[in-house]
């Protein structure tokens, strides 16, 4: 199949805020977005779904908790479980542990802010849809924004991801929210699911992204989660 | 009409931030004699009969989405209605 054919689902839930940014994201990665509702039991024959930040029900209950059973999340399980490759970044990361796509679970900061800064991660498992454009333990740097990012899990989930390879980013320079072990973003046991904390649809464009060494803004580093999604469903 | 009460909290072995916060700024007051808070969530379930059935299904509801399990726990569930005999825990 061609990369052309690629459609990538966006799902938009009430709250999301970055839906249109991730759509531009696929499109900039030359991929096909396709724009996916909440309340629609229809992902719309997409080959992949990204669920994107912000603030779902205005993080009432608990962060991505009750976006966690919108009537979509029913075919993205289903989806998911069969195999199709889900990212999740922020919200949507906080969505998919709430759904138990992913394990363990995302808390308040534990400095108690709101951050948002230029983050440098490493990418350590690029065997997923979403990183197979990297190389092993590339460092990338991506935006991070959040104010409940702090991965937590019990010390036995924390052994199962280490051990089997599921952190797939890791903060770099600082640990900028309390996660264990440092960790930025996981994927599931299959490694089809993927969710991380910083946004890689903010750095996809030189002008829009993080600085770098060359030049203010310059920083395109999150282009290659799409990119790397649609080279991998072009070979299947 | 009686009202389920179902009460959660953050699991004791997390870091609290809301706590925490609250706790600085008792200190920032003079309120030393408290060495800690901690900050959870009351849910309270108006129903037309608090059966054992319904009790049941709060008691799931409890664990499937008003509480995580990964970061918080389930307290207590208690009936809050003098006509209605008895609280389960």
């Amino acid at each position: 199949m061609s990369a052309d054919g690629m459609r990538i689902g966006v799902i938009t839930f009430p709250g999301s805020l970055d839906d249109r940014d991730a759509q531009r994201a696929v499109r900039l990665a030359g991929g096909e977005s396709v724009a996916l509702w909440h309340g629609d039991h229809d992902l719309k024959g997409v080959d992949a779904i990204v669920l994107p930040g912000g603030f779902s029900y205005g993080d009432y209950l608990r962060c991505g908790a009750i976006a966690a059973h919108s009537p979509i999340m029913a075919e993205v399980i289903s989806a998911a479980n069969a195999g199709m490759p889900v990212l999740g970044i922020c919200n949507g990361f906080q969505i998919l542990v709430e759904a138990h796509l992913l394990p363990g679970g995302l808390v308040r900061n534990d400095h108690g802010d709101f951050i948002c800064r230029d983050q440098r991660l490493r990418v350590e498992n690029t065997s997923t849809a979403f990183t197979s454009g990297f190389t092993a333990n590339q460092e990338i740097t991506i935006p991070l924004k959040n104010g409940e990012g702090g991965f937590i899990a019990d010390a036995e989930t924390i052994a199962r991801l280490e051990g089997e390879g599921q952190v797939v980013f890791r903060y770099l320079d600082v640990n900028p929210n309390g996660s264990l072990n440092d960790i930025a973003g996981i994927t599931n046991a299959r490694g089809n699911v993927v969710g991380l904390m910083p946004h890689p649809e903010h750095a996809v464009e030189a002008g829009f992204g993080p600085d770098t060494a060359d030049a203010m803004r310059s920083g395109t580093d999150g282009l290659t989660f799409f990119t790397s999604a649609i080279a991998a469903l072009a070979a299947v | 009409m009686p009202t389920i009460v179902v009460e959660v909290m953050p699991k004791a072995e997390l870091l609290d931030p809301q706590g925490k916060a609250v706790a600085g700024a008792l200190t920032r007051l003079g309120k030393t004699q408290f060495s800690a808070v901690r900050i959870g969530k009351r849910f309270e379930l108006t129903v037309e009969t608090a059966d054992s059935a319904t009790l049941a299904e709060v008691r799931e509801l409890a664990d499937e989405m008003f509480s995580n399990s990964v970061i918080e726990d389930v307290v207590s569930i208690s009936v809050l209605d003098e006509s209605v005999a008895g609280e389960t825990h």
